[in-house]
């Protein structure tokens, strides 16, 4: 029989590794959510006025649901060019929260690599990455399964986003379809509670998110994070020390 | 705001958008990001999905609901009952959805 000649020490080919089709699969699980969000963001974005050119080629290119949906009553009341502009990097702070986060596990790859990925990561890569390598240290497996989920983020949510941009005037917006993006968060929320000291800081989030929501752009959202960050640190620091737990790599 | 103003603004967002997403990842050089603080982020992707679900549930325009008459309350109920009993984030979707349409729809809540 002849010799196989496999290259055991090369990686497999991106979408060919196992770790691919995972972070695609763990992904897949919200994507109906995240599709009634894409859906949602069309339909509002060809409801705003914005001319069907435009509102295509800001679904691809931005990419960011909360930005978009806070830029479109800007642009299509022709508030200068800086306040949309401004406007949105108050809602996306959160990214460059998450991109500190991001940092330690792909610090080493290229420059035009770390970019591409900037553009794909969006707020549920994060969540669903961090929890399959909660530990901040590079791996090979990180690649393919960041692409995985990435590339199954984007389809699910730029088809419906088209689609609602296309098809706007048909679909009822007073059914309240974007809820199902939420309750896509709120089981993604329940996986993630796993101890003492995540519940506390959900609650306290929760408070922080709603008592803060008379503040503009978004920000509850930041300073819910913070409040989170604070609580979740505190807890830490006063409960006894644990052994580590092994790392997961498998 | 001219199409092109529009297309303007909507390039400048892209840009934004991505430099946000990647502004710590970026740089060649290493930020002293303190280890607490890399430690203490491992809350905030939680804290960003609990940000949004919570005023999407509790508040209506800006205010704490009123009454129970609300078909979100009972769409979450569902939704969070079959998760536990499931874990299916798919089905915690369809459960509560359909829990919410039938309210809204069927009753006129």
């Amino acid at each position: 029989m002849p010799r196989m000649s496999l290259p055991e020490s090369a990686p497999p080919k991106l979408w060919r590794h196992p770790e691919f089709a995972r972070g695609a699969r763990e992904m897949r699980g919200v994507a109906l959510g995240i599709a009634a969000w894409g859906l949602v963001t069309g339909v509002a974005m060809a409801k705003s006025g914005l001319p069907l050119p435009l509102a295509v080629l800001m679904s691809l290119i931005v990419f960011a649901g909360s930005a978009q949906l806070a830029a479109l009553p800007l642009i299509a009341g022709g508030a200068p060019i800086w306040v949309v502009w401004a406007t949105a990097l108050c809602v996306n702070l959160r990214f460059i929260i998450f991109s500190a986060g991001w940092r330690p596990y792909f610090a080493h790859l290229r420059f035009w690599q770390r970019l591409r990925m900037g553009y794909f990561t969006a707020d549920l890569n994060y969540v669903i990455f961090m929890r399959r390598f909660p530990e901040p240290r590079p791996a090979p497996q990180q690649v393919p399964y960041f692409w995985g989920g990435v590339l199954t983020n984007w389809s699910a949510w730029q088809v419906p986003s088209l689609a609602g941009i296309l098809l706007a005037d048909r679909i009822p917006t007073s059914w309240g379809l974007g809820f199902a993006g939420t309750l896509a968060l709120l089981g993604l929320m329940y996986s993630l509670v796993a101890d003492r000291a995540t519940l506390a800081a959900a609650a306290v989030a929760a408070c922080a998110a709603v008592a803060a929501f008379a503040l503009p752009l978004k920000l509850n959202i930041v300073v819910a994070i913070a409040a989170a960050v604070a609580i979740g640190l505190l807890i830490d620091h006063t409960t006894p020390r644990r052994v580590a737990p092994e790392d997961d790599l498998t | 705001m001219t199409p092109t103003e529009a297309g303007i603004t909507i390039v400048g967002l892209a840009l934004l958008t991505v430099v946000t997403r990647a502004f710590f990842l970026l740089p060649e050089r290493d930020l002293p990001l303190p280890a607490w603080l890399q430690q203490g982020l491992r809350y905030a992707p939680l804290a960003a999905l609990v940000a949004v679900v919570a005023p999407e549930v509790v508040l209506t325009q800006g205010q704490l609901i009123g009454t129970w008459h609300d078909a979100r309350l009972p769409a979450v109920a569902v939704a969070s009952a079959y998760y536990f009993w499931r874990r299916g984030i798919l089905g915690t979707i369809v459960s509560g959805t359909t829990v919410l349409l039938l309210l809204r729809l069927g009753f006129g809540w």
